[in-house]
């Protein structure tokens, strides 16, 4: 049974059902209100999730399951009587050794040692003497990739756009940038090669070989295999580099799928049709999955984190949503997909449990 | 017994889930000089409410209204005697 927790702009909703699909909507939480992320913590099992209410602010809550008794988190705001606020928690990330992770706008990450019961706000990243030439991309000054390290808990990756890329050896209490490689194609020619406005769309790890990272970037996707330090391109073949979300197979460190859309000006799938490309060679090729997707009069917007997996290998289940309310599922890494999820309101996130 | 140098009593009604994190009460008696004092003086009654209706940065959320005698008022407007205070949110915070 694989376990959908689809994040809307009205409500969370629960989807169960077999790897690719059919499923059907066992539960549906705060109804009206925009969650941007939904974890299933694999340690407690709890169900974390972020919700952004536009009258009473950004929170965490927490239950058992999706349709039980949700209890707020203690610790998710920023230092009272400061001169910012926190917006909005863009994503929900389960770390090692039980940690969990919140990233958000304005460019901040909280941890969570106890299962997501209460958080603690990064200092080293809050206080960071950069933050002054932080600046927001379109949808706020949101950390919303973390990347974590498996066996290694105190090595962390972010991404925050534009903020570029942000990595620590030492859990957080120290941070450098890691942009080498990095073109934005919105910024002049001339601009400082220490230039931090970068609008970093997602970043994934590999695993199975933790130096390695994929990136999806406003315009460009790149691959890292130095831990994020610099960074090579790798969007040639693409229809388009431009897109928001990005998976991986967690058994090949070799693995990306990326859903382009056609522009930053025209975000909408390609040519009206929905596409995933996978790469199985790091990026040096990319092949097109689209075989059950929508393939004509198609003009839909997936978001960044609209789109991930369960599983790995050959049984790899790939799922992602789209703003019209479909999410479509893959039950065999990608070949064959079906529509698993109809007529909700506009999916911002995904989460696949197997 | 108050007495004169004492704050401004004032009558403040929450609805939704402001009353329930307010220990389930719509009308709460608070004294304070203005609208800021007063939203703070609840947090510390009942922490739960934290968070709600100001924002870290001691702002009321964008889109809550606070109604001081039916009369739309902020952070600093200033609090009489037996006023009726209306934390309400606002028809502009709906989601599209």
């Amino acid at each position: 049974m694989t376990e959908l927790l689809v994040g809307t702009r009205k409500g969370l909703f629960a989807l169960e059902g077999g790897p690719g699909g059919p499923f059907e909507v066992t539960a549906r939480a705060f109804p009206g209100e925009t969650v941007d992320h939904v974890l299933r913590d694999p340690r407690a099992g709890h169900v974390v999730a972020s919700v952004t209410s536009p009258f009473y602010g950004p929170k965490i809550w927490r239950a058992e399951d999706p349709a039980g008794e949700w209890e707020q988190a203690r610790g998710v705001g920023l230092a009272e009587g400061g001169e910012a606020a926190l917006e909005r928690i863009w994503t929900l990330v389960a770390g090692e050794e039980g940690r969990l992770y919140a990233g958000g706008d304005p460019g901040v990450l909280f941890e969570s040692r106890d299962g997501g019961e209460s958080w603690q706000l990064n200092a080293g990243l809050w206080e960071h003497p950069s933050r002054t030439r932080w600046q927001p991309g379109g949808g706020g000054l949101c950390l919303h990739s973390i990347a974590t390290w498996p066996g290694e808990p105190d090595r962390l990756a972010v991404g925050i756009s534009a903020a570029g890329v942000w990595l620590t050896d030492d859990g957080g209490q120290t941070w450098r940038s890691g942009n080498d490689g990095l073109v934005a194609r919105y910024l002049p020619d001339d601009a400082p090669p220490d230039e931090i406005a970068l609008c970093v769309h997602r970043l994934h790890r590999a695993p199975m070989r933790p130096r390695r990272l994929f990136m999806q970037f406003h315009g460009g996707v790149y691959r890292s295999d130095d831990a994020g330090e610099t960074w090579t391109g790798i969007g040639a073949g693409l229809p388009s580099d431009f897109g928001f979300p990005l998976a991986i197979d967690p058994a090949d460190p070799d693995s990306a799928y990326v859903i382009p859309l056609t522009a930053d000006v025209d975000r909408v799938t390609p040519d009206a049709r929905v596409r995933v490309y996978e790469t199985r060679d790091a990026g040096a090729t990319w092949a097109e999955r689209g075989d059950g997707l929508p393939a004509e009069h198609a003009y839909l917007t997936i978001l960044r984190e609209a789109f991930d997996w369960a599983g790995e290998g050959e049984s790899l289940e790939l799922y992602f949503g789209a703003t019209s309310g479909e999410v479509f599922g893959s039950g065999d890494a990608g070949a064959t997909w079906s529509t698993v999820g109809r007529r909700l309101p506009p999916v911002l996130s995904v989460t696949a449990t197997g | 017994m108050r007495s004169a140098y004492d704050p401004p009593m004032a009558v403040v009604r929450l609805r939704g889930p402001l009353r329930r994190l307010a220990g389930d009460r719509s009308e709460h008696a608070v004294e304070a000089a203005t609208v800021l004092e007063l939203l703070v003086a609840i947090e510390r009654e009942h922490p739960a409410i934290t968070g709600w209706i100001l924002d870290e940065r001691r702002r009321v959320r964008r889109h809550i209204n606070v109604f001081v005698n039916g009369e739309l008022g902020g952070e600093e407007t200033v609090i009489g005697e037996g006023d009726r205070v209306e934390v309400i949110p606002a028809i502009s915070g709906g989601e599209r």
